[in-house]
């Protein structure tokens, strides 16, 4: 299989497609600390740290990190029980309308996200609900589920039906089998879940769109920001952090379920 | 008490599954699936253009006028660019995934593998942000279009109707390059499963039997990569057709089936026709769902 070495042609094709991939995030990270203040010329004149400080320092980029944070901290949470529960159910036992269930979790992340947000939107209308962070809540956890589920019931398939069983014979309760034996086996699987719910959550902005409201979303106050020129310095900033919160997350679930499954099952939208 | 209940749990397995199954069913179910049903149906209802009221009058008339040149317009436009990103991601995602799977190992591999992943989950907002700067008057693309002499080609590229446009961030061509971008990483990752499930002894056999490198990739990998390269332009089209935040932003003007949505609820107020719009992407995806079937793309997800 690997025997021979790759034609130098196709290594550059492999290693410049890798550098097309991360080129765009760099320019991020370079423009953050770019000196000037309302223009984007290339190569930056100067660089500087003054950015960062303004950009702490203004009430509404904080108001929307901390929506941000507290959405993204409860859809996580929803989609960690959901995801769960669905997953102890559809792993071993089948029944009637088993294929259905789990294509419906899979829906919100496979159809359009706007077809997801418009939906959520029309149903609260006539729901009478307004819209805000309890609504924004709802349409993330929706979408989160499925992560959080890919994970766990990759984890369940791979542990072991011999601990189980051996458990139960050497006198265990179901409730002790659960707490010393299939609770720890998922722990990693519901971390790493958690983290790629929580990336997710904090970067969607088309469901968001819709289910938000007056509030803003830090994605959807840098959506707002690219109609306004003069605070380029600031965007630049928030841009950069948004990117580090969402990319870290992928490296942690990497390294907790290494050597195992795909972490991220499918989509990623 | 912990325990007892435990006991009965594993004694009734049906109410065991039942407790667990309820709150998933009642969120997607209920709420998810009930207000897309909800949504649909709405597309039968009558908007009046003069009082702007929406009525639950039943009426066809709002699918009826998706065929219209204008609308029709819209979604061929969505379409075409839907496919053209499929293709060119497919083109774009191929070498990359071909080295992966054949070529690394090991820490190379995991560095690759990290590599796709990490822009692939890296915020969309910001992606597209990033391309506004890069397209921009005065920006880096113009500035290496500068230092490698290449106007000339890129005037030429622009002047070509229906792919070009006043400026590198206003042309079609740009909205391409943002939507290829933004995808591409979906389209690498199922190629690059597809290619490392390969058996090592058919490019052996394929060898052996006299052909030369170029026939087996010809006629043994390129063929067992097809369900990988099926697989991935799933969410390359999907994703380009739903899509409504990088048509607003370069590119350009003219509706996208997800713009004409967006405006359709917010500024018109046309909930039935908004609706019946969405039919579209979900009718596109299901055709092109049992289209990929066939090349044994939900084998290779």
């Amino acid at each position: 299989m690997h025997s021979d070495n790759a034609s130098p042609g196709l290594r550059l094709a492999a290693w410049g497609g890798l550098l097309f991939l991360h080129f765009p995030i760099l320019i991020i990270v370079l423009y953050a600390f770019n000196t000037e203040d309302a223009a984007f010329s290339f190569p930056p004149r100067g660089l500087t740290l003054k950015w960062f400080g303004v950009a702490f320092s203004r009430p509404d980029v904080l108001e929307s990190i901390k929506l941000s944070l507290q959405v993204a901290c409860l859809a996580t949470l929803i989609a960690l029980v959901l995801g769960t529960l669905a997953a102890a159910a559809l792993y071993r036992r089948s029944f009637f309308g088993k294929e259905s269930l789990s294509l419906m979790l899979i829906l919100p992340i496979a159809l359009p996200g706007i077809i997801t947000g418009i939906a959520l939107l029309s149903a609260f209308k006539t729901l009478g609900i307004e819209p805000g962070i309890f609504t924004i809540v709802v349409g993330h956890a929706t979408f989160c589920v499925v992560i959080v589920y890919n994970n766990v019931i990759a984890r369940l398939r791979r542990t072991s039906q011999n601990q189980i069983e051996a458990s139960m014979d050497l006198g265990a309760d179901g409730w002790q089998t659960f707490r010393y034996i299939v609770l720890p086996n998922l722990g990693s699987a519901l971390l790493a879940g958690g983290m790629l719910a929580f990336a997710l959550s904090f970067d969607e902005i088309i469901v968001t769109t819709f289910t938000a409201g007056h509030e803003r979303t830090l994605p959807i106050w840098l959506l707002n920001q690219l109609s306004r020129p003069r605070d380029v310095p600031v965007t630049n900033v928030v841009a950069m952090l948004v990117m580090l919160v969402t990319m870290l997350p992928i490296l942690g679930a990497y390294y907790l379920t290494r050597g195992a499954e795909n972490v991220t099952g499918s989509d990623g939208k | 008490m912990m325990r007892r209940l435990a006991t009965l749990l594993y004694r009734r397995p049906n109410l065991y599954l039942a407790m667990l199954l309820i709150p998933p069913l009642i969120w997607f179910g209920a709420i998810y699936l009930g207000s897309l049903l909800a949504l649909l149906w709405q597309g039968f209802y009558t908007f009046d253009d003069f009082t702007m009221a929406v009525t639950p009058e039943l009426t066809l008339a709002n699918f009826a006028a998706l065929l219209q040149p204008s609308n029709f317009d819209i979604i061929l436009r969505t379409l075409g660019m839907a496919v053209a990103v499929s293709i060119a991601s497919a083109v774009l995602a191929f070498p990359i995934a071909y080295y992966m799977a054949r070529y690394t190992r090991g820490s190379t591999k995991a560095f690759f593998y990290i590599a796709v992943m990490m822009p692939m989950w890296a915020s969309y907002i910001v992606k597209a942000y990033a391309w506004t700067l890069l397209l921009a008057k005065g920006g880096v693309a113009q500035w290496f279009v500068q230092q490698l002499n290449l106007e000339p080609l890129l005037q030429w590229l622009l002047g070509i109707p229906g792919v070009g446009g006043s400026t590198l961030s206003t042309s079609h061509l740009g909205r391409f390059m943002v939507f290829v971008y933004i995808w591409l990483p979906f389209m690498i990752l199922p190629i690059q499963a597809a290619l490392e499930r390969l058996p090592p002894s058919l490019l052996h056999a394929s060898a052996d039997l006299g052909a030369r490198p170029r026939q087996t990739f010809v006629q043994v990998i390129l063929p067992l990569a097809v369900p990988g390269i099926a697989a991935g332009s799933i969410f390359t089209f999907s994703l380009t057709l739903g899509d409504f935040i990088v048509p607003q932003l370069v590119g350009p003007p003219g509706y996208f089936i997800g713009s004409m949505v967006y405006a359709q609820q917010g500024a018109i107020g046309n909930m039935p026709m908004a609706a019946a719009f969405t039919l579209v992407p979900i009718m596109l995806i299901a055709v092109y769902l049992t289209l990929v079937k066939r090349l044994g793309a939900f084998d290779a997800l």
